[in-house]
């Protein structure tokens, strides 16, 4: 499946590597972070609702 | 313009992107799937490069994006100068680390295919440089917005720092043609026929293209809705405080 990348094999897999860890791990920060503070927010302004 | 403005009021804005986002992270999956798996799967080895031509759908779209991002911060840091929208000074300091993880992944595979095809993982070549000085900046535009504690302070001093980096983007772009020395070739992509990569390259690498602009555009509009939360919560607080 994998085409022949004959003796460059090594970087061109690490190159793809690096990057979809990097796009990765900033998506994943991205949404955890986005989730975290969303949860964060809801839970103050329910505590103010409740407390009026 | 008007129609423009209305998205400078935050809650409009959260509500309008999280309307368009689900929309935008599939269509960003498709055409980064799309485009790399061509690239990389369906595309020849190049007569001179070999396989490492492969490494130009991450790299060229990287460079391209960590460029682009720090103009788009300079377009929201000028209209918070001139207009004060909170909205557009949070959509700079959202896209800052998307910026910064670009110009990671350009120097890297820059370095990874350079090794085998200049050989050598560096140079003190003008793009190269013009490009480390970028991510400097990077760092220093983050680093600055966490050291501020009052944000329209810290929204005024990464403005002007925004605008003293702009410098190193538009050099990142034009180093080349600035100064006809180095190991970094010129564009890629180019209107001119002769410079311009070949057709069978060219194609998968706009699809690439196409997926990295959407993947910013997307990671931006979800981390701006983030700050905006988050100026939100501290707000809420500061209040509860003086209750």
């Amino acid at each position: 499946m994998i085409p022949d990348l004959g003796k460059y094999a090594g970087a061109v897999m690490g190159a793809y590597a690096v990057s979809i860890v990097l796009l990765v791990l900033l998506v994943a920060v991205s949404m955890w972070r986005g989730a975290r503070v969303r949860r964060q927010l809801d839970e103050i302004e329910a505590r103010r609702a409740r407390n009026g | 313009m008007a129609s423009l403005w209305q998205y400078a009021n935050p809650q409009k804005f959260v509500q309008t992107t999280g309307a368009v986002l689900p929309a935008l992270a599939v269509l960003t999956a498709l055409a980064l799937i799309a485009g790399l798996v061509w690239g990389f799967f369906f595309t020849p080895d190049d007569f001179r490069q070999g396989s490492t031509v492969k490494i130009i759908y991450l790299h060229v779209p990287a460079a391209l994006m960590a460029i682009n991002a720090w103009l788009m911060m300079l377009v929201a840091s000028l209209i918070w100068l001139v207009r004060r929208h909170h909205v557009s000074a949070l959509a700079a300091r959202a896209a800052a680390p998307v910026g910064l993880t670009m110009t990671v992944i350009a120097l890297l595979t820059g370095a990874i295919w350079g090794q085998p095809m200049w050989g050598t993982w560096w140079a003190w070549d003008p793009r190269l440089t013009s490009f480390l000085i970028l991510g400097l900046f990077y760092l220093g535009y983050i680093a600055l917005w966490a050291a501020i504690e009052d944000p329209d302070a810290a929204a005024d001093l990464t403005a002007v720092l925004c605008m003293v980096g702009s410098v190193f983007a538009v050099l990142s772009r034009y180093a080349v043609n600035f100064w006809n020395q180095g190991l970094h070739q010129g564009a890629s992509l180019s209107m001119d026929a002769e410079e311009n990569v070949a057709d069978v390259f060219y194609f998968p690498l706009l699809v690439c293209i196409a997926g990295f602009v959407l993947l910013f555009v997307t990671l931006v509009l979800l981390r701006t809705r983030t700050e905006i939360r988050a100026r939100r919560i501290k707000a809420l607080l500061a209040r509860e405080r003086m209750a």
